[in-house]
């Protein structure tokens, strides 16, 4: 069964198909391909979820080579889940992106198409190295996406973000040379499972490269001291871009469960809870960042692109928490962090299409032409961000506010996420009575041929996919458990190791 | 020959941190050409050093680990991938944003621009701050 490789090869082949040269002038074509290969990837991911949480995890050699030897595909829930969000997300924002983001400039629709692959590959992989490559894949088509269009500020950001995530890689490497050099593997099973009888001279190299990988993954997550690229990079970039970043952050949180949550996880010895401590303090510290970026923000992208930090805080006391009904948690909080961020980067986007000079400034501008639509959108997902009922974001919070419980982790998590909460209130309250209610004058003439209904559609889509998160939140929270249990008892370790040597 | 190699990795990367914190794009773009062969270095000397040895697994021989040199191939054509973009990047920003200061803002006492004449580097300093702020 080939099934596990198909969520990369697929991007991969469509990618390479639209690039032919009969494809350079027929733009609608290129939509076409990759539009069905996105419905295609939703389906697959929708099949391979199924799959695992019915049955086994799915491996996949490559190439066939066995175990020890060999690099894996795997599929597990956790993997599958993250594979569902980000093929969901990216069938909404590329619809948005048809006919505005894409004529900027070449190329646009495969490069989204080689992000996909980055991305889906980083999920599947349990090599560390082979997660290394595909960490470069998607930061390379991300650094493309992210100039797309051009202009001064993107320039600026891109540079910043593409310098910062280069050193970024270097330190990677690093890393796993430290892990290579402990372990003798880079599979990540296997050094799970080596992890707890490491020989004595080598826990020292285990230890810094496992600090390194989470300051690499810190990077990507955007945590404490690391985060500065964000906001920047985020609000200036095209819309449908920033919303499919709204998934970049949680690769990072993902490897870090993958990594840090299995082998340097309560039960590998010397190595358990390796860097624990620094992480709590700095993903508590991450939220308060965030929070103050919220409230001191001039414009509606900025304020989102703060409210991602906020929400990757509060993913990152997940993994620092560690326990399975942590991650368990932080898995439910992610799809749906990950779903509401892109959508309002949509509902950005129809402001600042229907705002005119204004954009998406806190200024008194020109009447909406959809005032009720893009109202009731901007209301929806801000209640499911700030954590309100009865949407997902209020779900996702009560789950993690009842893992810090059981962990004992109640004294600092409550707060933090309680008053991050209060402040998402206030400035999505600032934002929205201003954007919407402080108006004077007529609506902006070619605001009407600007917003198409693929806009619309996408933006509705995403934003409703809240709802169907509280709708599925019984069978959801079930899944969630066993994924968390899937990847601590290592189910997939036994799975891989079983009848190898 | 292990105590060479360390000071020759310790050497280039302090050399490359130097090059890195640098305000120039382009000392940047080196400083991390140089980091990349430093740690490429560093990623080949984790399966161990030893001369003379076949790269193939045997139990009755001794052998290099053939996986770092792996690793180090994939690395090197990774590197000069991101390399080549981050130079184009650089080039860009050149002419988007009028200097080559990593953070797009012209400094008053600018070496570069500065033999020229010292009133034009003020006014596009003044220019550039005034865009930033649109």
């Amino acid at each position: 069964m080939h099934l596990p490789a198909l969520p990369v090869l697929l991007p991969f082949f469509a990618a390479v198909l639209i690039l032919f040269p009969w494809f350079n002038k027929r733009l609608m074509w290129q939509r076409v391909v990759t539009q069905l290969a996105f419905v295609m990837l939703v389906g697959i991911s929708c099949l391979i979820l199924f799959k695992t949480l019915t049955g086994a995890p799915l491996a996949y050699a490559l190439g066939d080579w066995e175990a020890p030897f060999g690099i894996y595909l795997l599929a597990d829930p956790l993997a599958a889940f993250m594979l569902v969000v980000t093929s969901v997300l990216a069938l909404c924002t590329h619809l948005y992106a048809c006919g505005s983001d894409d004529k900027t400039g070449r190329f646009f629709h495969p490069l989204f198409l080689f992000q996909l692959m980055g991305l889906n590959g980083a999920f599947l992989t349990a090599d560390a190295f082979n997660l290394f490559v595909f960490f470069e894949i998607l930061l390379i088509a991300s650094y493309s996406l992210l100039i797309h269009g051009g202009g001064r500020e993107r320039t600026r950001a891109a540079q910043h973000y593409v310098l910062y995530n280069l050193i970024g890689s270097a330190f990677f490497l690093i890393a796993l040379a430290l892990l290579y050099r402990a372990f003798g593997t880079l599979s990540i099973p296997h050094m799970a499972l080596l992890a707890p009888q490491l020989a004595e001279e080598s826990i020292p190299l285990a230890q810094s490269g496992g600090l390194l990988l989470m300051v690499v993954f810190g990077v990507k997550a955007a945590l404490l001291p690391l985060h500065f690229w964000l906001p920047r990079t985020y609000s200036t970039t095209s819309i449908s871009v920033a919303a499919l970043f709204a998934v970049m952050t949680k690769v990072g949180v993902y490897s870090l469960w993958r990594i840090h949550t299995v082998v340097y996880g309560h039960e590998s010895g010397e190595l358990s809870d390796l860097g624990v401590e620094p992480l709590a303090w700095l993903s508590g510290l991450t939220v308060v960042a965030g929070s103050i970026g919220a409230l001191a923000s001039q414009t509606l992208r900025w304020l989102i692109a703060n409210l991602i930090i906020i929400s990757v805080g509060t993913l990152l006391m997940t993994v620092a928490m560690g326990t399975t009904e942590s991650v368990a948690a932080g898995m439910y909080y992610t799809l749906h962090s990950t779903l509401m961020s892109g959508a309002f980067f949509l509902i950005a986007g129809l402001l600042l299409m229907q705002r005119g000079q204004a954009e998406d400034r806190f200024v008194r501008s020109r009447p909406l032409v959809y005032p009720v639509f893009t109202g009731v959108l901007f209301a929806v997902a801000a209640m499911a961000m700030i954590g309100l009922p009865p949407f997902s974001g209020f779900l996702g919070k009560v789950f993690i506010l009842q893992a810090a419980v059981a962990s004992g982790d109640a004294m600092w998590v409550w707060p933090l996420i309680l008053l991050s909460g209060l402040v998402a209130l206030i400035s999505l309250s600032r934002a929205g009575t201003t954007l919407f209610w402080r108006t004077q004058g007529s609506v902006v003439p070619e605001a009407k041929e600007k917003v198409l209904a693929t806009h619309r559609i996408s933006a509705g889509v995403l934003v409703a996919t809240t709802v169907l998160l509280v709708v599925l939140a019984g069978p959801l929270t079930e899944w969630s458990v066993q994924a968390a249990e899937e990847l601590h008892t290592g189910v997939t370790l036994q799975f891989l190791n079983g009848g190898q040597p | 020959m292990e105590l060479i190699y360390a000071v020759t990795v310790g050497v280039m990367v302090s050399c490359s941190v130097f090059l890195m914190l640098r305000g120039h794009t382009f000392a940047v773009v080196i400083g991390l050409t140089l980091m990349s062969y430093a740690v490429n270095l560093f990623l080949f000397a984790s399966g161990g050093l030893a001369l003379h040895e076949p790269a193939i697994l045997a139990d009755d021989v001794e052998y290099t680990d053939p996986l770092p040199q792996a690793l180090v191939l994939t690395a090197i054509v990774i590197g000069f991938a991101m390399t080549a973009f981050a130079l184009i990047l650089a080039i860009r920003a050149r002419a988007d944003l009028g200097n080559d200061q990593v953070d797009g803002r012209a400094l008053p006492g600018d070496s570069l621009a500065n033999k020229e004449s010292q009133g034009k580097v003020r006014q596009s300093s003044v220019k550039s701050t005034g865009g930033s702020s649109r």
